[in-house]
This record gives C-alpha cells, sequence and structure tokens, in this order.
C-alpha cells in the first residue's frame, strides 16, 4: 500500500504528463480547472487515470468533488486497496 | 470575382517537417519509403510505408514546435500533422498578429480523407478489453476530420468559414479549391486550406491491403514501391503527412506586400458515377475534372508547363490518367512535364493534393520539375510524354496543373500560376 507520500508523486507525474503543466505548478492546493488549464473533459480521463494508476473506483459524485490536486491524494490514500 | 493567392506554405511529410527540407530532398529525388516501425506489419499485406519520421532524424518532425503537449495526448497523428503545417503557412504569411476584424474573414479548411483510424483502432480495443468506462473522454473529438480546421481555428483565433472536406484522396485538393471560392465569393479574406492524413496503423494497412491497393512487392527495398506508370508497379505506398496554405485575396496580399507565391486561377470538379474503387474505364471524370479547371482559368492548353499526377502507382489509374491527359491537351503533351512524387512520398491520401499542390508551387519558384523516381520501364502508352523520369529537370514553368482523384469517383483538379 503506497504512503502518501509516493501518491503525491505518482499523482504529480499523471497531471503533468495530462495536462501539459510544468511539475512545479503541481501543488497540493492547485485547483485542476482554475490553475492547471484543465476543463471537465481533462478531469474525466485524470479520474480515469488514476482509478487505473492506484485500482481505485472514484464513483461520479466522489469525482466531481476532487477539485484539487490535494483532493485527488487524499481520496486516494482513503479508498486504495491494501 | 475577387482573385486569389497563395501567400502562405506549410508542409510535414515522409521527405521532410518543412518546406524547404522536404522540396530539397524530392528534388534531390530521394525516396521516404522505408519498413514501418509503428507496428510489426510482419505479417499484413506489405510490411513498408512512407512514416513521417521521428523526432532526431536527419528530416524528422518534432509534434513539440507547434502542438501543445495535452492537444498532443488527446488527438490523432493526423491532427498534429495539420496543426503543424497550418503553423508553419501561416507564419509564412507573416499573419500571426492579424487584429480582431481580420480574424472574423479568416478561416479554415483542412480535411482528411480518412481521419482519426488509429485511435478508432486503439480505442476499440479498449473497449472491448476494459468496457466503455475506460473509453477516453477525448475519443471522439480526437478523430474527427473537422477537428484540424477547430483545433487550428482555436489557436490562431481564426473566427472566419470553418470548413472540412472529405473526399478521401481528392480531398487536398477540394479544401483549396473550395476555399479559394469562400474567398472569390466574399466569405472570407484570408483561409488556411489543405489537407492532412496519419492512417499508417494495423487496421490501415489491412483494410487498404484487402483492398488490393497496396504495393506489396518490394520488401527488400521499399524504395522501389512507388514507381508511377512503371511496368512492375503494383500498387501504393502508404503515406502520412500534412500540406497546408495560406489563400488571400489577391488586393490585400498586394497592399501589405505579402509574398506572393501563385495565383489560383481554375479548378475543376466531378464524380465518374461508376464504381467505389476502380476508376471510370475512359478516364471520363478525371478528364472533365481537368477540362473544367481548364476552362475556368482562361488559360491556352498550350500554357501549361507542369501536370503534378494522381499518379498513385496502381496498374489501372495511371494509365486512365495518362490517357486523360493526352486526350485534353492533345498535342501540347510534348511539350509539358508531367511527375508523380508520390513515387517519393507515397500517397498522403486526403493530404495528398495540398501537399502536391505546395510542391507545384514550387516547381513555378524555382523553375524545376520534381522527378517521378524508378521510371525505369515506363509503359507502352507513355511515348511521347516527358514523366520527368529519376532526376528533377530544370525547365521553364509558369503555370501548372494538380490532379487528385479519390475512392467514390471524386475527382478534383487545380490550375495555378506565377504572379
Amino acid at each position: 500500500m503506497a504512503n502518501q507520500e509516493e501518491i503525491t508523486q505518482r499523482v504529480a507525474a499523471l497531471v503533468v504528463d495530462h495536462l501539459g503543466v510544468d511539475a512545479g505548478e503541481v501543488k497540493p492546493e492547485a485547483s485542476f480547472i482554475d490553475d492547471l488549464g484543465a476543463d471537465s473533459l481533462d478531469i474525466v480521463e485524470l479520474v480515469m487515470a488514476f482509478e487505473e494508476e492506484f485500482g481505485v473506483e472514484i464513483p461520479d459524485d466522489a469525482a466531481e468533488k476532487i477539485t484539487t490536486v490535494g483532493d485527488a491524494v487524499s481520496y486516494i490514500s482513503e479508498h486504495q486497496e491494501g | 470575382m475577387r482573385r486569389v493567392v497563395v501567400t502562405g506554405l506549410g508542409l510535414v511529410t515522409p521527405l521532410g517537417a518543412d518546406v524547404e527540407t522536404a522540396w530539397k530532398n524530392i528534388i534531390a529525388a530521394k525516396s521516404g519509403a522505408a519498413a514501418i516501425t509503428r507496428f510489426d506489419a510482419t505479417d499484413f499485406h506489405t510490411n513498408y510505408a512512407c512514416e513521417v519520421k521521428a523526432p532526431g532524424h536527419e528530416y524528422g518532425f518534432d509534434p513539440n514546435l507547434r502542438v501543445d503537449h495535452k492537444v498532443q495526448r488527446q488527438v490523432d497523428p493526423f491532427i498534429i500533422f495539420g496543426i503543424d503545417a497550418a503553423g508553419q503557412a501561416i507564419e509564412d504569411a507573416g499573419l500571426l498578429d492579424m487584429t480582431e476584424e481580420e480574424r472574423f474573414r479568416a478561416g479554415c479548411s483542412i480535411g482528411a480523407g480518412i481521419g482519426g483510424l488509429p485511435g478508432i483502432e486503439s480505442e476499440s480495443l479498449v473497449l472491448a478489453a476494459k468496457g466503455p468506462k475506460r473509453v477516453s473522454p477525448h475519443f471522439v473529438h480526437g478523430r474527427l476530420i473537422n477537428l484540424i480546421s477547430g483545433q487550428v481555428s482555436i489557436k490562431y483565433g481564426l473566427m472566419g468559414p470553418n470548413h472540412a472536406v472529405v473526399t478521401a484522396c481528392s480531398t487536398g485538393a477540394h479544401s483549396i479549391g473550395d476555399a479559394a471560392r469562400m474567398i472569390a465569393m466574399d466569405d472570407a479574406d484570408v483561409m488556411l486550406a489543405g489537407g492532412a492524413e496519419g492512417a499508417i496503423c494495423p487496421i490501415g494497412i489491412a483494410g487498404f491491403g484487402q483492398a488490393r491497393a497496396l504495393s506489396t512487392n518490394f520488401r527488400d527495398d521499399p524504395t522501389k514501391g512507388s514507381r508511377p506508370w512503371d511496368q512492375d508497379r503494383d500498387g501504393f505506398v502508404m503515406g502520412e503527412g500534412a500540406g497546408v496554405v495560406v489563400l488571400e485575396e489577391y488586393e490585400r496580399a498586394k497592399k501589405r506586400g505579402a509574398k506572393i507565391y501563385a495565383e489560383v486561377i481554375g479548378y475543376g470538379l466531378s464524380g465518374d458515377a461508376y464504381h467505389v474503387t476502380a476508376p471510370h474505364p475512359e478516364g471520363s471524370g478525371a478528364f472533365r475534372s481537368m477540362q473544367m479547371a481548364m476552362k475556368k482559368s482562361g488559360l491556352d492548353l498550350s500554357e501549361i508547363d507542369y501536370i503534378n499526377a494522381h499518379g498513385t502507382s496502381t496498374p489501372l489509374g495511371d494509365e486512365l490518367e495518362l490517357g486523360a491527359v493526352r486526350r485534353l491537351f492533345g498535342n501540347n503533351i510534348e511539350t509539358l512535364s508531367m511527375s508523380s512524387t508520390k513515387s517519393a512520398i507515397g500517397h498522403l491520401l486526403g493530404g495528398a493534393g495540398a501537399v502536391e499542390s505546395i510542391f507545384c508551387i514550387l516547381a513555378m519558384r524555382d523553375q524545376i520539375a520534381p522527378p517521378t523516381l524508378n521510371l525505369d520501364n515506363p509503359s507502352e502508352n507513355c511515348a511521347g510524354i516527358d514523366l520527368v523520369p529519376h532526376q528533377a529537370k530544370e525547365r521553364k514553368i509558369k503555370a501548372v496543373l494538380n490532379n487528385s482523384f479519390g475512392f467514390g469517383g471524386t475527382n478534383a483538379s487545380l490550375v495555378m500560376k506565377a504572379v
């Protein structure tokens, strides 16, 4: 089971790849839409990538509440399979 | 009717990802054909094609020059090629800083023959293996043919007509012809026009292979595979890439001191109404397409110096096109030169007509006809016409004709002249 730091790194790598942003911009408080230039479809794709990467299922209602990098890390930490 | 001129050029081809590199290699009689690298094609009908080369290759394509990383992840190769070629063209024309008023009158007409075949293939496999919830949310708009025009309009703020032709291998020529008419009819002052293709993928090679359209006999030396009018020709070699031109209303171009490459003076279109893949046995569609373009141009038949033929290297098509040219031009074929640059870069399908129109323009600029490679033993019907075998030929070129013919029996011809 991945620890918080490892999850943060893997999430950041996915965000950099999918959104084409610099790693330095991917801070916990960064909003996908307001700070990292994502649109709603980019977020759908990112959530899919998180699900594949961490083997978690993120239902639509939960996905809607993931608006920042930190939100994603928290959700994955709490829900990943041991 | 308003006059329409070409003021910018952009190319992504298997022999170079900018206009001067591609043209230099065409004139040097190089071939872009090689074994397919995108996938293991060993067991396919053919294992060679003319791929756009990777970054780092002597004449490779670097998508990072003009296409955002995020867009690259979301769209198929044909869109990436198209965005880059359009960017080259608008930069070349010096039109990056148009005002909002000007951009209301500037549009896009960049099509493709097939569109996002690689992505349709790969996402279908995802669907089959993992179900609908794993299909990319960018699947649809990353594959649609009009998304070159869409992406380019967004990137450069072009708010005029936004159009995309889909006429198989005639797409590039129709795109330029239709866009020129939009300017002539006062719908726009500036149009980015052209075509792109990127269909070198398993289902693409398998599909064209099953249609018996591809060259298959030259696995030992793929550079010999595309050989228009040669007796050993056995089908086309698949190419990929894009060609885009900036078309501009003549008075506007003159007023701003633009570099004017050529004027589009004739456009012809026709349908074979005969068969889905085979050309009309008398080349009647090709003949009428050329005839209409020549009539519109107002030129005498004797004034055409160079024809860039459709010339795909298929057994039937090459002969029928030549026959149609012979019937239309009569004795004038003795003084013109005709070649097929598909012998060097393969068949770019929806991109072909645009890329080849650019080669026509460069032939006028440099007064040199590009060669037909591999024309070792011309068919017997080739007597009496200069098909520019093996090597480029310096000659007077003031007016040109470009032909494109596509599946479905769709034909387009463009006539351009130096200004």
